[in-house]
This record gives structure tokens, sequence and C-alpha cells, in this order.
């Protein structure tokens, strides 16, 4: 359905309109020419093969394709990968560092916020922006936040726990 | 789920995108936060020919609260700012309190108040809040600028008054000559999901009386609707026990509301007149009142 290639300089299939789009993608620049109808998913996951990025509901309700776009959390299913041109993506494959998990993933593990995983890269990313706003937050701030990303396995306790013991361990008291 | 084939531009000036749309004609769409357009396309209920996306045009983010209480929603300005604007929740409680209620966190990021109006849902919350206010449209076309009222700008459902080739740039709060007071109060079965009822109080307050009143509800009708006899019967009143009762009377009658998934009718009509009750018994504990 679309012609899409990366950081390979030939020319796209014929009579395909296609756009350039160059894309910071957990900090790596990230070139494809994109047909406009392109989702920002779909080039995440088919096209540079990120697929940590779910696509759950494809209507724009469950969360589990959120990304952070300029840091701030985007349902990637929902915005044109062209409109992500000259913009920063991070997506859960740039939560960890080299060595070391984030303290979200620690968090979800350690907590046990997943069970199936299918919503976690979402609920991270999601909750990854909430603390960068509010690295305090009271428990009820956490579910507030995190409202717009589905579970359908843990009943959220978990998930909250994770979070609240993240952001203490990323305010350095844990 | 893939929309069909379209043209793609993201213009930087206001008049380019204006010029795009005259091309378009008729078969263009402004894009801007995309939060309805793009699940209508993906499902296919819309397949315009061209997307004139909006958001790299400048200057239309600005959110802009004015020393006298007036409000200039410029049309790239989000859902998420109107949230966390301090300045708004100083002046217009209604709109403070109704930003957070739209959709989710995660929507509000990039789903516009502007593109909510032009959107028209029947359902959307903002609507409900700007008639409540009394505010106003601007809109550029070809021709240059025109300012339309709220209540001319929705025509029905999901359609507005617009031109093909007109871009809405802001949506206009009036300054208030009273002592501004309001609430926002809107059921839904959960987070993200739109009105069951909604209901939108704007009062402005000269002493202890009310000088001006707004009242609108959502997801009780084919459109947002005024409830000008409820506002009305507010005017000149001290909001004692029984002029609240009567405007949340009359603000039931107002309501048209279907039985549905959410609720019977019935059900409906008697959320609209606890809310109205509710924000109004609230602001004669002040606690609703801008400074
Ligand atoms: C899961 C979900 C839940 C939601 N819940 C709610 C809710 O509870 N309450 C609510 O009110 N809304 C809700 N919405 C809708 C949301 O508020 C949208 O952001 C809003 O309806 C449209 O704004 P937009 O900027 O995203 O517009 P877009 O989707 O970009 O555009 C919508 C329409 O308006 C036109 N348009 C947009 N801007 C302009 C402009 N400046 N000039 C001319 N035409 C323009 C477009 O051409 C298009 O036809 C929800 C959406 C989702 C996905
Ligand atoms: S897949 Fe994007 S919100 Fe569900
Ligand atoms: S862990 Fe299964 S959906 Fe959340």
């Amino acid at each position: 359905m679309t012609s899409l290639f990366e950081e390979i300089p030939q020319a796209a299939a014929e009579g395909v309109p296609v756009r350039r789009v160059t894309i910071s993608v957990n900090g790596q620049p990230r070139t494809a020419d994109v047909e406009p109808r392109l989702l920002l998913a779909h080039l995440l996951r088919q096209g540079f093969k990120l697929t940590g990025t779910h696509t759950g509901c494809d209507t724009t309700n469950c969360g589990a394709c959120t990304v952070l776009v300029d840091d701030l959390p985007v349902k990637s299913c929902t915005m044109l990968a062209v409109q992500a041109d000259g913009h920063e993506v991070t997506t859960v494959e740039g939560l960890a560092g080299p060595s070391s998990l984030h303290p979200l993933q620690e968090g979800f593990k350690d907590e046990h916020g997943l069970q199936c995983g299918f919503c976690t890269p979402g609920m991270m990313l999601a909750a990854k922006a909430l603390l960068a706003e509010n690295p305090d937050p009271t428990e009820d701030e956490v579910r507030f936040g995190l409202s717009g990303n589905l579970c359908r396995c843990t009943g959220y306790q978990n998930i909250v726990k994770a979070v609240l013991a993240a952001a203490a361990t990323m305010r350095g008291e844990a | 789920m893939y929309p069909s084939r379209f043209a793609y531009e993201a213009p930087s000036s206001l008049d380019e995108a204006i010029g795009l749309l005259h091309q378009g004609a008729g078969e263009a769409k402004v894009l801007a936060g995309g939060q309805s357009l793009v699940p209508l396309i993906k499902l296919r209920f819309a397949s315009p020919e061209l997307l004139v996306d909006i958001n790299r045009l400048p200057g239309l983010d600005t959110l802009d609260v004015a020393a006298d209480g007036s409000i200039r929603v410029g049309a790239l300005v989000r859902h998420r700012d109107l949230e966390r604007s301090t300045d708004l929740a100083r002046v217009q409680p209604v709109m403070a309190a109704a930003a957070p209620l739209i959709a989710d966190p995660i929507v509000r990021t990039r789903g516009t108040l502007v593109g909510s109006l032009c959107h028209a849902d029947p359902q959307g919350d903002w609507a409900a809040a700007v008639t409540a206010v009394g505010g106003h449209v601007v809109a550029q076309g070809p021709g240059g600028r025109r300012t339309i009222p709220i209540a001319d700008f929705v025509t029905g459902p999901f359609q507005n008054v617009l031109a093909y080739d007109e871009v809405a740039v802001e949506a206009v709060i009036p300054a208030p000559t009273g002592q501004v007071a309001g609430g926002f109060l809107k059921l839904e079965r959960r987070v993200g999901d739109f009105a069951t009822a909604g209901t939108a109080v704007a009062l402005e307050l000269t002493g202890d009386r009310v000088s001006r009143a707004g009242i609108a509800l959502t997801g009780v009708g084919s459109r947002t609707i005024d409830a000008r006899a409820a506002a009305d019967s507010l005017i000149g009143q001290v909001l004692s026990a029984q002029a609240i009762a009567q405007a949340a009377d009359l603000a039931a009658e107002a309501a048209q509301p279907n039985s549905d998934h959410r609720g019977s009718a019935a059900y409906k009509r008697h959320v609209i007149h606890t809310f109205v009750t509710r924000i109004l018994t609230r602001i004669t504990t002040t606690s609703e009142r801008a400074a």
C-alpha cells in the first residue's frame, strides 16, 4: 500500500506520490519516503521495524500506540507520518540506556505492572511525559495522567504502583 | 486501517493555506489536531483529496488572556494548553472546568478548541462552553476576515458555516462586564467518552445579581443546545434556591435527548437538571467564582 524506504536514496515506486521525511527517532535521524496517508504508527512498526509501538484499537481509544513527539504523548495511530517530519519521536525502544533499563521499566518489572504487556509501551511513554511534568505525583494524578491508556489485564493497580516507584527512583529516593 | 489516498500540503503561511483550499474547490480539508479528522479518514467516513495541514502556520498557537478578561484562542491552541493555563482558570471558570474533561490526556496533546468547534460534534464539549460565554469565531478566506457568533457558526451536526476556502483562525471570548462565575459538568461512562450529558454555565454578577447568563447543553440533542430561556430566567435575580430551581427546570425542558446506549432520555434530562442546580449552587458558595 505504501512506498517507503529508509536511508536509501532511490526513487520511490512510480506513480505513487511520496514525500521525504526526516524524523529523529530515539535520537537517531531516520529518513523515509512516505505516502501522506501513512500513519506514524505504521512508519515506526513497518518502516523502521520498531515493533515495540503497538496498535491495539486503531480508533484512537486505547493508547497502546502512544509515543512521544517532542516529549509530549501522542497516539501514533492518529498522526500522519508526514506530520512528524522534523520532529523528535521517542518510542519504547528509546527508553533503556546501553546497559540499564529505564526506571519506569524497572518499576513495571518490580511491581508487576504488566501481564500480557500489550499496553505497556504506551503506558510507559505516557508515564514518562507525566513524570517529566510532575516528578512527584499523587496516586490520583498518576491515574488521571494515564487515563488515555487502557489495560485489559492488570486492573491498573500495579501500573500505578510501578509509576510511583519509578517516580521515587527518578527523584533519587530509592 | 488505512485512509484512502490524498495529497498533503503543509503550508507555512495562512494565505498559502487559503489558496490551497481555494484550489481544492471543496475537495480539500483543513487538518488541525487531527483527533477527529484522522479517525474519520481512517474509517473512510471522509475521503478528502487534499489535506491542508495548518500545524506549521505561525502565530496560531497563541492563547491570549487580556487584562480586560477577553480571551483569544488561536487555531493551534491545544486542549492541553487550555487545561494548563492559569490565566484561563483565573478569568473564565467554565472554560477551565471543561478543558480537562475533553477526551483523554493524550488526545488533548494534539486536539484543538477551534478544531472542535469546526467539527461541530453534537456531543462536543467546547461548543457548549463557548456558547455559554457568548464567544465567536474569526474566519479568514480569500475575501478577508469575518466574525461569526458561535450560535451561527454551527449549522447542524458535523456542519459549520465556513466556506470551503476559509480557515477558522481563532475563537474569541468577549470581555466580561461583571464578576465572572461558572462551571462545566459532564457525565461520561468512562474517561475519553463523549458526554452522556454535559452542561456549561457562565454567569456575570453585578453585586449579588446576575447581569449576564449563558447555559448550554451537550450530548442531549442533535446539536449544542443554547438553553436561552433558562439563562434569561436568571437575569436580574439573586441566586436564590427558587431562581436556581427555575433555571434547572427550564434547562431540562430545553434538552432534546434521545434514549440510547448512554441512557434513557428521561435520565439525561434529569442529569441536566442536576448539573444546572449543582453549578449554580456552587456559585452561591463562591467556590467557582473567578477572582
Ligand atoms: C478518543 C477520543 C475522545 C474524544 N473525546 C472528546 C470529548 O469528550 N469531548 C470533545 O469535545 N471532543 C472529544 N474528542 C474530539 C477532540 O476534541 C478533537 O480534538 C476535536 O473534535 C477536533 O479538533 P482537532 O484539532 O483534532 O481537529 P481535526 O481533527 O484536525 O479537524 C476536525 C474537523 O474540523 C476542521 N477544522 C479543524 N480546524 C479547522 C480550522 N482552523 N479551520 C477550518 N476547519 C478546521 C477539519 O477540516 C475537520 O473537518 C475526542 C476524540 C477522540 C479521538
Ligand atoms: S491503537 Fe492508537 S489509540 Fe489504540
Ligand atoms: S498488561 Fe495486558 S493490556 Fe495491559
